[in-house]
């Protein structure tokens, strides 16, 4: 009979501690900012299922899909609070889920932490511009600078 | 000796998980690229009707335009695929049904593609027969 050198967990593997550990079977982190982000990649999820989803839809399904649009188009779109709201929403929603999503793949690929460090360092900035820039212009816009384009 | 991850059966190596997930990570990845540069499209809309109609010009184009039909059936298979995420992420009993459930989203992936692929086709050619490239 052999000896028993091992402790008595062979029947469950042992949960691997660190940033990314697991509760059984499933993949969700175990606490702290991983667990946050991970909730927030499916809250953000269920909302930009509405929000992407239906944007693409709205601007190619209908008749003559996105060549209708112009600078005509996205002034009367926009003289509704509401598609503003929903742009706006969807490009902060969208921007925060894509980068974090970059993030979690660097953490698979991009191995050395000094490299994963200015990876992350380079989408972060690159999305903070873009937010910036889109809610500057997606709150600011105003077609009357430019009459008689807009009936 | 602790049994490795690969050993436990998840949902994973070698199965439709395997695919799915490598699916998920590149519609994510090409959908985040697109708005990069959507987002900078769209901002020139503050530099006046001139600049944002010659820049909106760049999607009258087949070729761009073909690239937009992967870009809308990318939205929607991270969407579908998401979903099919969550359900298992928040009831992880469903996992008992995974193939079924693996089947499913993609099968909903196909059918929601057919009339979306039939319209932004139709446009397309559209495009390419009557206003040139």
């Amino acid at each position: 009979m052999a000896t028993r050198t091992e402790p008595t967990t062979t029947t469950e593997p042992a949960a691997p501690r660190g940033v990314l550990g697991y509760r059984g079977r499933s993949e969700r982190p175990a606490g702290g900012f991983e667990l946050w982000a991970w909730l927030f990649m499916r809250i953000s999820g269920i909302v930009l299922l509405v929000l992407a989803v239906g944007h693409v839809l709205i601007m190619h399904m209908p008749a003559g899909g996105v060549s209708r649009v112009n600078f005509g188009f996205v002034a009367t779109r926009w003289e509704n609070p509401i598609w503003r709201t929903w742009d706006w929403a969807l490009l902060s929603l969208a921007l925060v889920h894509g980068i974090n999503g970059l993030r979690v793949i660097a953490q698979d690929y991009v191995r050395p932490a000094a490299w994963r460090f200015v990876v992350n360092t380079f989408f972060t900035v690159v999305g903070f511009l873009l937010f910036v820039l889109g809610t500057v212009i997606v709150f600011t816009f105003d077609p009357s600078k430019w009459p008689g384009v807009v009936k | 000796m602790a049994k490795r991850k690969s050993d436990v059966g998840t949902l994973y190596r070698g199965s439709a998980g395997q695919w799915s997930w490598i699916a998920h990570r590149i519609t994510g990845i090409a959908v985040i690229l697109f708005l990069f540069a959507h987002v900078i499209d769209t901002a020139v809309i503050g530099w006046g009707p001139h600049a944002y109609d010659r820049v909106v010009r760049v999607y009258e184009n087949w070729g761009v335009r073909l690239l937009e039909l992967g870009l809308v059936a990318a939205v929607v298979y991270h969407a579908i695929n998401g979903v099919k995420v969550m359900i298992f992420d928040f009831w992880p009993s469903t996992t008992k049904h995974f193939k079924a459930l693996s089947i499913a989203t993609t099968a909903i992936f196909v059918l929601a593609m057919i009339p979306i692929s039939w319209i932004m086709g139709g446009q397309i050619l559209d495009l390419a027969l009557h206003r040139g490239t």
